[in-house]
């Protein structure tokens, strides 16, 4: 068998989770970085540009990605898998989220909340996304292409309105309301046996918050994420694929769309309620326009770019698209650095970068400038608008593309096809 | 809407002639919306979620054309609002080519492929588009010079703005001209190419031509609503501002309720729209303890999703044929 990697010899070798010993090496050494990043490790912070990766900045940078990577992967189910185009993902978030701030919240005289602990709040979120995904369905499944995704847009729009229609449940004015904390508890005012959101000493370690959350939030993304893969080769997987590929053949096949269709966008919803849930979290306080088009943009964005159908294409698509500006900052702030010092780019560096009035350049360091030179905010912006149109244009399968392209590479080892 | 001015006339008969012409206003302002929406999905079977950022940026080429650079102005004389329809005709050329560009570089090399893919690339469009136009707006509040400004006059006791009629006149010049256009030569070859573009390919019409003239006219269209849009009783004050970018996301009910392919859908899309937020906005307003502040810009969605729900395709849209 070996040295021929695409022969398969029964259903259940072509089918498996993890084919190959390499794929399990990889995973396994994947693992172990994920788990280790978020200490302090001795080599990182040398290394030039990337200095910042140990720092808590960046880890809660990490986390946000990782909560974005679980409503990623069920906008996957739906969009990849069943072919469902979705403007409105972050719906389906902020409905989670509000589910949790209305069970694990503190009610206050205009506010309402259960203070009920996380074990309850985290799986009602994604339960009542769901239930909210099954009854918009009959509408949803009725049209398609399109004309689905600004229905869905429309779903955004009336959940922003709802939002203000109770106060009491998003909080007041514009800061909207606190969410409740990680951590675990057996009931509402018990103390907490485990928490997330606090310093604190594990075995003999001292542990900082960022990195309990970071831990907690791997957990989640890993069974999450294998759940997803899971689903996808079932019996579930494969009739939503066949419903993506060619509607009308499927049902002609047996497969009844509407129910698979349903049950997508139930999966899908319930995925981004937890994700949502957990994101507003880890964010403290939220307003309602949090759950907006824009979020709604990202997700797709985030699933273009890592690659359209694949667990692993949407985390690396969600990472890319969350930290990606830290990683623009960055490195123009390197180049200021490297103008200013001086060296063998420093005049083509000058040339790019406008360090203060009046310098010329495309890109302006100073936090405030509006206008042109482009401030860094609005030069990420860009970026991730080009990105989008750059691996549609070129790589329709992201970054899971790429990778393939490197693996088939020394898969064909020396051949080039 | 916030922006309108909700002065409360004196009896029930000029209440109604009064929301009658703001609800005519802003179903034909959307209708507009619509229209470059359609043209566009005609040709290149996409929607085109740049259109706001292309308003957004028309908005601004009026003003720096009409304001800084002050043409027509410093070359020929005349009453100034022949000057303000002259600037915006350039300004609507300058988007054009904006859109001509837009096409040539993103949506020719992605004919054949899958909608969702089209219809994203059009999305990461619209980040850059709004953030380099934001900037450039950002700077200083930009004056557009609106000939009639925030004008009214009166019918019986109904105040009704000029911006209602310049808004109701462009709407009816615009629909007009498609409707001319498509009895030429060219408009016959984008009918012929939306019917069936291998087809069209296949009689000897240049395809890639539709598409940048379906393209260029949207991007025109989108600059022309989104300078109507701006006008004071819609937008704040006659001022290019980063809500520009946004107008065109509510339009996209009338081009659902409509129909994406239909111009009559657009049109009959935008009314229905326009009618149904304002005469909402109207007479349900003392039921906002109920149905919330703001309610009115729900009311859209609501309309399309169950417009939708009795005719998946829209009112005047073509079914999809679908084969095994």
């Amino acid at each position: 068998m070996r040295g021929r990697p695409n022969l398969y010899t029964s259903y259940e070798a072509e089918s498996q989770l993890m084919p190959t010993r390499t794929k399990k090496v990889v995973l396994g050494l994947f693992l172990v970085v994920a788990v280790l990043m978020p200490f302090d490790l001795p080599i990182i912070d040398q290394l030039p540009v990337v200095r910042f990766l140990g720092d808590n900045v960046w880890l809660r940078l990490v986390n946000r990605a990782l909560c974005f990577m679980i409503a990623a992967l069920g906008l996957n189910i739906l969009s990849g898998l069943a072919g469902q185009i979705s403007l409105g993902h972050t719906f389906f978030g902020g409905v989670g989220a509000y589910t949790a701030v209305l069970m694990g919240g503190k009610a206050s005289s205009n506010l309402w909340g259960w203070g009920l602990p996380m074990w309850l709040w985290l799986p009602a979120a994604g339960v009542v996304a769901a239930a909210v995904g099954i009854a918009v369905a009959p509408a949803a499944v009725r049209v398609r292409g399109l004309y689905l995704g600004i229905v869905t847009l429309g779903l955004v729009f009336i959940g922003l309105h709802l939002s203000r229609v109770f106060p009491e449940i998003a909080g007041p004015g514009a800061l909207g309301r606190k969410w409740p904390r990680m951590e675990l508890r057996l009931w509402k005012e018990d103390e907490p046996f485990l928490d997330f959101s606090r310093d604190g000493h594990w075995l003999w370690f001292d542990i900082n918050k960022n990195q309990k959350t970071y831990l907690f939030l791997l957990v989640v993304v890993i069974v999450m994420a294998w759940m997803a893969a899971n689903l996808a080769r079932s019996r579930t997987g494969r009739a939503l694929q066949a419903i993506r590929d060619r509607d009308v053949a499927a049902e002609i096949m047996g497969v009844p769309e509407y129910r698979y269709k349903t049950t997508a966008f139930a999966i899908s919803s319930f995925y981004a309620g937890i994700g949502g849930a957990l994101f507003a979290s880890l964010s403290v306080q939220l307003p309602p326009e949090q759950w907006s088009l824009i979020g709604a943009v990202t997700f797709i964005a985030a699933l273009l770019i890592g690659g359209m159908g694949r667990v692993s294409g949407v985390l690396m698509g969600s990472f890319f698209v969350v930290t990606s500006h830290r990683f623009v900052e960055e490195i123009v702030d390197w180049m200021k650095h490297q103008a200013e010092e001086g060296g063998v780019f420093s005049g083509f560096f000058d040339f790019l970068i406008s360090t203060g009035q009046g310098d010329g350049g495309f890109v302006s360091v100073m936090e405030t400038a509006l206008g042109y030179p482009l401030p860094v905010s609005a030069l990420d912006e860009i970026i991730y608008g080009l990105l989008i149109i750059f691996f549609l244009l070129f790589e329709p399968l992201g970054l899971y593309g790429i990778w393939i392209k490197i693996r088939n590479y020394w898969k064909g080892w020396p051949f080039s096809y | 809407m916030s922006g309108l001015p909700l002065v409360l006339a004196a009896n029930a008969l000029d209440t109604f002639v009064q929301t009658l012409f703001k609800a005519l206003a802003l179903g034909s302002l959307y209708a507009l919306l619509a229209l470059g929406f359609v043209l566009i999905y005609k040709a290149t079977q996409t929607i085109n979620f740049a259109q706001g950022a292309l308003a957004l940026a028309g908005t601004w080429f009026l003003s720096i054309i009409f304001m800084d650079w002050e043409i027509p102005g410093r070359w020929i004389g005349g009453p100034g609002w022949v000057h303000w329809f002259i600037a915006l005709l350039l300004a609507a050329t300058a988007t054009a080519v904006l859109g001509l560009i837009v096409e040539r570089l993103t949506i020719r090399p992605m004919i054949g492929e899958p909608l969702f893919s089209m219809a994203v690339i059009t999305l990461g469009l619209e980040v850059v588009i709004r953030v380099v136009a934001f900037d450039a707006v950002n700077t200083t509040p930009r004056i557009l010079g609106i000939p009639w400004g925030a004008e009214t006059f009166k019918i019986g006791g109904a105040m009704v703005a000029w911006s209602y009629i310049a808004a109701i006149g462009m709407a009816g010049v615009a629909f007009l001209g498609t409707w001319r256009f498509f009895k030429t030569r060219t408009g016959v070859a984008m009918r012929a190419t939306a019917f069936d573009q291998e087809a069209a390919l296949a009689q000897g019409i240049n395809v890639g031509r539709v598409f940048a003239i379906a393209w260029a006219a949207g991007a025109a269209l989108a600059a022309i609503s989104g300078i109507f849009a701006s006008m004071p009783p819609w937008g704040p004050a006659g001022l290019a501002s980063r809500d520009g970018a946004f107008f065109a996301f509510r339009a996209l009910p009338a081009v659902i309720l409509g129909g994406l392919d239909s111009v009559v859908g657009a049109l009959i899309g935008g009314l229905i729209i326009g009618f149904a937020e304002v005469f909402a906005g109207q007479y349900l307003a003392s039921y906002t303890g109920v149905i919330g502040t703001g309610y009115q810009q729900v009311v859209p969605y609501v309309v399309m999703l169950v417009g939708l729900l009795v005719r998946p395709y829209g009112i005047f849209g073509t079914a999809e044929v679908r084969r095994v």
